[in-house]
């Protein structure tokens, strides 16, 4: 048992550190501080500038422009990066189609789509959820039907976050509608552009517009668009799921959070003390402090054994639930901390407003935060669904 | 021991209840939300002419109502419909401060539906600490600065809490009076405040004191829990629908043990809920009312956010989209934790007043 980082870790971290320092922009600091939703623009600007050094695709394998990190070192770059208030990368393209199309895709479609993943041609959106497919996905109905050398494509996804800034979209679709349903599914990669295809906004209750509908009316789309084989596609999609869920704990957010939370109840003055001696407000904080500090030990122990080669399954489920709950509680702390200043609202859909809230902590939109966050233990499997596979795999011994 | 509404009482939440079914649904809503006003002055007229407004005054204030069970009857089912027109800063907090100072003409207004008031105490660093008033009267002036003032730009009057030497005393300012500036926005959960500063502004002196103001965020308290259990009611509502409804894997998802027994949990908390709000409306006039309505807005601080957080839970995504009514009911529920103290603030509230 050692718990600490051998010295070429602590290499690698002072390296992360120094290039955090000097590459990050700080206009892009201070929007994720403030956890305010960042322009395509400025992702593009942020993925170019890790790209320039070869850290865009850190888990991709050097022979596809990748940096082959090792567990341990992504987690290094994570913890630092959330700390420096860098944007989260975009995953869709790098870490969900990527590791798919590396495994499963042709040497052409290989040649064709990873350096443009690379460069920032191509942003994916995932066709994934259906209204009628969320937690039961296997239960998906948009169809694909062989016409010659195309499929042709009717239905209708939801939930495609930053699909309004896409070209590319890869989807489930149902190929075979009278075998078990998973068994009658396959993977798609479809251009925006194609006649037919409708994206439509769907704004949430924080007044974000992250997340769209998607709507395929006979799109039609080339054969050589099929990842693998037909009516294959829920084993590349599983496969997939399981490189979604890197870095699923979120413990550089949480850390980051809970400074930010820590620094605003120091400022904020409750009865002529900073709110942070209050004992009750303190304890709370306290208590988050205690959890995250044991799960970000769970993180490693679960890293360093995918790090040694093992795959993490159940554990992964684990840290989905456990990083979610301690992420919303952090984020119900900063609406508190804010008082009554959490109460005042920067509207996207009140234009000019937004130049007169009040913001004394600069906290940001800490309330608005605490709703949007509600999604975390919402998307890639609900809890109730990551409970279930715990469930079943530790008492019925089922698989994950 | 009788738990029932009056005949009166149940008049009054049966017709409103019917008219915000009607007419405040939630497309209805929604455009008021994104409205310059943020309020709709039909509704406001409408609500005055149901008697809904009267219902906050006592017969001697020229009302038909006005003791703690008026107030939570109304206020649970403007909180049921997710209303955000400033019933409970303009007309409840406003019109029964005007009422202790004797101004009966105005309070006639009030009652009309045809004064909009707004009370600025709270102010830049003061949280909820109810003397934290750094505003200055000198003279029959007003300076200094108040936060987060609700209603303030659809105000026709506000009235205002200064220091005069070492007493806190409350002024009625007219919205258009000199040295008034008020930077307006929208709120999280819908309506408008605003950021208002007096400079050398002449002010009325209303004979009214910090105890006056306490009195009238008493009444205050009782309508805020009032509402989130409403609301509360509601966001069970549609959820133990959803439940019902939603399919995945073949049935509906309230069958599986894991929904059904949080669904559970809610209900349970949701009686726990409206018994709290009437521990707070019948002992709003005791002795030890504070120490009641402490304890009544600490719960519907913990619970709301348990009935909020679990009923966008259990729906899933379609809860965290902006036309879907849960939406907005949760963020009127979380919200009410961050007006008049929130739970921790009462909780500590309550310690201290136990010991007493």
């Amino acid at each position: 048992m050692d718990m600490s980082f051998t010295d070429d870790e602590l290499a690698f971290q002072s390296e992360v550190r120094e290039f955090l320092r000097d590459e990050l922009p700080s206009e892009i600091v201070d929007k994720v501080a403030k956890g305010i939703e960042l322009g395509k623009d400025e992702v593009e600007r942020w993925h170019a500038i890790l790209n320039a050094r070869g850290w865009l695709a850190p888990n991709w394998p050097k022979s596809f422009g990748g940096g082959e990190w090792n567990a341990v070192q992504r987690h290094i770059f994570d913890t630092e990066a959330a700390a420096a208030n860098a944007p989260r990368i975009v995953p869709f393209g790098l870490s969900m189609l990527g590791p798919v199309l590396q495994k499963f895709g042709s040497k052409e479609q290989q040649d064709h789509w990873l350096p443009r993943i690379l460069d920032g041609s191509d942003w994916w959106c995932q066709g994934y959820s259906e209204p009628g497919a969320g937690s039961d996905l296997a239960s998906l109905k948009t169809r694909a039907v062989r016409d010659g050398d195309h499929y042709v494509v009717n239905g209708q996804k939801t939930w495609t976050t930053l699909g309004q800034h896409a070209n590319m979209i890869f989807c489930l679709v149902r190929t075979d509608p009278d075998v078990k349903q998973q068994e009658g599914i396959s993977f798609l990669l479809i251009d925006m552009n194609t006649p037919g295809i409708e994206v439509r906004p769907i704004i949430l209750l924080d007044g974000s517009d992250e997340v769209n509908e998607v709507w395929f009316t006979d799109v039609r789309v080339p054969v050589e668009n099929l990842v693998g084989e037909e009516n294959k596609g829920w084993t590349y999609a599983k496969y997939l799921l399981t490189h979604e869920r890197a870095n699923i704990a979120g413990v550089g957010f949480s850390q980051a959070g809970l400074a930010a939370v820590k620094r605003m109840a120091r400022a904020e003055n409750h009865n002529g003390k900073p709110l942070i001696e209050n004992p009750h407000f303190a304890a709370r904080v306290a208590q988050v402090d205690i959890d995250l500090r044991a799960m970000a030990t769970s993180n490693l122990r679960i890293i360093s054994k995918a790090a040694a080669g093992g795959a993490p399954g159940l554990e992964a489920s684990m840290l989905k639930v456990k990083g979610s709950i301690i992420r919303q509680e952090i984020n119900d702390l900063a609406r508190r901390v804010a008082g009554p200043y959490a109460m005042p609202f920067a509207s996207e859909a009140l234009e000019g407003a937004n130049d007169t809230i009040p913001d004394p902590l600069g906290a940001g939109p800490v309330a608005a935060q605490y709703f949007n966050n509600r999604k975390l233990s919402i998307f890639g499997g609900s809890n109730e669904i990551q409970r279930g596979i715990i469930a079943k795999v530790t008492m019925s011994g089922g698989r994950a | 021991m009788n738990f029932e509404l009056t005949e009166e009482r149940q008049m009054l939440q049966d017709t409103l209840r019917r008219y915000l079914r009607e007419k405040y649904t939630t497309a209805v809503r929604n455009d008021i939300l994104t409205s310059d006003a943020g309020l709709s002055a039909d509704i406001w007229a409408e609500l005055a002419e149901l008697g809904v407004l009267g219902a906050l005054f006592t017969e001697e204030m020229g009302g038909f109502g006005g003791a703690g069970f008026d107030l939570a009857v109304v206020f649970e089912e403007l909180g049921r419909a997710g209303v955000v027109e400033p019933v409970l800063d303009s007309a409840l907090m406003g019109g029964r401060l005007l009422a202790a100072a004797g101004k009966s003409d105005m309070v006639e207004q009030v009652i009309a539906g045809t004064l909009h008031l707004a009370v600025a105490h709270g102010e830049p660093g003061g949280r909820y600490d109810m003397d934290y008033v750094h505003t200055k009267a000198d003279g029959g002036v007003l300076t200094g600065r108040k936060a987060v003032v609700m209603n303030a730009e659809a105000a026709d009057h506000l009235i205002v809490s200064a220091r005069d030497g070492d007493a806190i005393a409350l002024y009625l300012v007219a919205k258009d009076a000199k040295g008034v500036d008020i930077q307006g926005y929208p709120l999280l959960a819908g309506g408008r405040a605003g950021e208002v500063t007096f400079d050398n502004t002449p002010a009325e002196p209303l004979g009214l004191s910090l105890s006056d103001l306490q009195a009238a965020t008493n009444l205050a308290l009782v309508a805020i829990s009032a509402e989130a259990l409403g609301a509360m009611e509601s966001a069970t509502h549609l959820t133990k629908d959803y439940l019902m409804t939603r399919t995945q894997f073949g049935r509906p998802i309230g069958t599986f043990q894991a929904l059904a027994h949080r669904m559970a949990d809610l209900l349970i908390e949701l009686e726990q809920a409206r018994s709290a709000v009437i521990n707070a409306a019948g002992y709003l006039e005791a002795p030890d009312a504070d120490l009641h309505l402490s304890a009544t807005k600490n719960l519907i601080g913990r619970i709301g956010r348990l009935v909020a957080e679990e009923s966008i839970q259990m729906h899933g995504g379609i809860a965290m989209t902006q036309e879907y009514e849960l939406a907005h009911i949760a963020k009127r529920i979380v919200m009410a934790d961050h007006r008049f103290g929130d739970t921790d603030y009462h909780l500590e509230r309550f310690i201290a007043l136990s010991a007493a």
